[in-house]
């Protein structure tokens, strides 16, 4: 697999949401997945932007646009170096949330996309690598 | 001037020549089907592969990485590949294509010393055979594609979205619903009840086999979906076994509206629109 | 950051909402706060909630459209949501995201409709 092209995006604050939103729109535009793909791409990232913000501490995005027999594709990590998550498994499970009442949205962006993929520990930080082929 | 720098530069000054070598090998090879392609298509995809060769081996000259310089070439053989794959050609045929093109570049290489030109000959080989297997594994992948693609409008195909009348919608499944399915079928069905503004979307399982946990929950997500866009779904088509093994399952479609045949949801939905068949009266 | 204001028209006894920008969740928040003071204000029994340009909700901007509803209803008013697309409703489905509270409308006839049947009744 390589990697054709890529760009990093700051997750400091909340606009940053947006711009990750805006980012990742972009990119799936341009590689030409459909609509239904694209939608459920930038809804992912808007979860776990707004995770890496918020429960986090902010971090950044690296998007990635991927090449592998002969097929395109984008991946996203999202990185942050907060409190980091003690039980993954947990996380992923709907409508688990701390104090905030929100939840992780990572079971549902998990649902969302082809490939997920998580590294959690606590007070290390999480990483969050997501990936859509077309 | 390095290795590739020379090579390009022999390419470049006997282009016509290697161009004429390679087209008239390929005309005359047995296993080629020139009436594939016309021969002025044929013409210009060897002038583009010889050109974007020539660019790859100054990239690689300039220090750029081995992806970086070989990209343009991959993708103008990806182009080919994907066409020649709809035309028909075969692998044989995309290989034979490469391979004819050694003896023309080789001969175009005369002058210098014969150390000069081992290396430069060898430098050839090495970049058209990484040429061929490219052209294999693209090849290889524009089938997969293909069947995949099929197989998705096969998909679509057997999911037809019928307008009963206005504003109402039906849906005959058929076949197993599983998780890829009902990606589909909600797509189609959304997309449907946009284009018809359908406000009742009727879904006929008279065709499902088995209702089980997971399709029931499969079924809840087409439902839920159209609601959100503003529709209405009725089910019907649930077969007496069917309802039985639902029921000591402990599936619950409570929040759905169902039926057992078409009829029946047909005038559900006509109701629901304020709606209602007349007989006609006849004179006597 | 500053959040940008959604306009809220009113009509009759409804009010009328028509996302037209990006939302992020500041926007959002503000609008359920805006929301909730109109209504309060107006005495306002129907809101109208027009989502026909926006190409992606997530669970934040879900979950405040749910609860901005919620506070709605405990103030008199009910909520019809209009143009859903069907990429955003597949996405929300997929997502675990149920929008609730809310009466959602195929059109704005239908919408009018809706709107119609709420506000004029008991």
């Amino acid at each position: 697999m390589l990697v054709a092209e890529s760009e990093t995006i700051p997750i400091q604050v909340e606009s940053d949401i947006v711009l990750v939103r805006r980012h990742c729109r972009e990119w799936t535009m341009r590689i030409g997945f459909g609509l239904v793909e694209q939608t459920k791409l930038i809804t992912a990232a808007s979860e776990l932007a707004r995770n890496a913000l918020l429960h986090g501490g902010g971090g950044e995005c690296l998007m990635e646009r991927i090449e592998a027999n002969g097929r395109n594709g984008l991946r996203l990590t999202f990185i942050d170096r907060g409190a980091g998550i003690t039980d993954i498994d947990q996380a992923l499970t709907d409508g688990w949330s701390t104090g905030s009442g929100m939840g992780f949205g990572l079971g549902g962006a998990k649902r969302l996309v082809n490939e997920f993929h998580i590294e959690s520990q606590p007070q290390q930080g999480t990483r969050v690598i997501i990936a859509q082929w077309k | 001037m390095g290795l590739a720098e020379e090579v390009a530069e022999r390419v470049r000054q006997h282009e016509e020549r290697i161009l004429k070598g390679w087209l008239d090998a390929l005309r005359d090879s047995a296993s080629f089907r020139q009436e594939l392609t016309g021969e002025e298509e044929l013409r210009e995809s060897c002038e583009a592969i010889l050109a974007q060769l020539v660019d790859a081996l100054h990239a690689m000259e300039a220090n750029a990485t081995m992806e970086e310089a070989w990209r343009p070439l991959r993708e103008q053989l990806v182009v080919l590949t994907q066409a020649w794959v709809e035309l028909g050609f075969s692998p044989a045929e995309l290989a034979g294509f490469i391979t004819l093109l050694r003896q023309p570049l080789v001969e175009a290489l005369d002058g210098g010393t014969t150390e000069h030109l081992l290396d430069m000959i060898s430098l050839i080989n090495r970049l058209l055979d990484r040429l061929s297997l490219w052209a294999a594994e693209i090849f290889q992948r524009s089938q997969s594609d293909i069947i995949r693609r099929q197989q998705e409008e096969l998909m679509e195909l057997s999911t037809p979205v019928i307008k009963v009348w206005n504003g109402i919608v039906a849906l005959p499944l058929i076949g197993t619903l599983d998780s890829s399915r009902t990606q589909v079928v909600m797509e189609s069905l959304l997309t449907r009840i946009v284009a018809e503004q359908a406000r009742v979307a009727i879904l006929d399982i008279t065709g499902v086999p088995t209702v089980d946990t997971l399709v029931a929950q499969h079924l809840l997500k087409a439902v839920t979906a159209a609601r959100l866009m503003g529709a209405e779904c009725i089910i019907c088509g649930i077969r007496p076994n069917i309802a039985q093994t639902m029921v000591h399952l402990g599936i619950g479609l409570d929040e759905v509206t169902t039926r057992a045949t078409l009829a029946d949801a047909i005038a559900v939905a006509l109701d629901s629109m304020g709606l209602r068949m007349v007989g006609k009266e006849v004179d006597s | 950051m500053t959040a940008n204001r959604i306009p809220i028209m009113q009509v009759g006894a409804s009010l009328l909402v028509s996302i037209q920008i990006e939302l992020d969740d500041q926007t959002a928040l503000q609008l359920q706060d805006d929301l909730t003071q109109r209504v309060s204000e107006s005495g306002a029994r129907g809101i109208l909630l027009d989502v026909s340009s926006v190409w992606m909700i997530d669970s934040f901007i879900g979950r405040t459209i749910s609860d901005t509803a919620a506070m709605a209803r405990l103030l008199g008013a009910e909520t019809v949501v209009v143009g859903v697309k069907p990429e955003v409703a597949i996405t929300l489905v997929e997502l675990g995201v149920p929008l609730r509270g809310v009466r959602t409308a195929l059109n704005m006839d239908c919408a009018m409709e809706l709107l119609e049947s709420i506000t004029s009744g008991s």
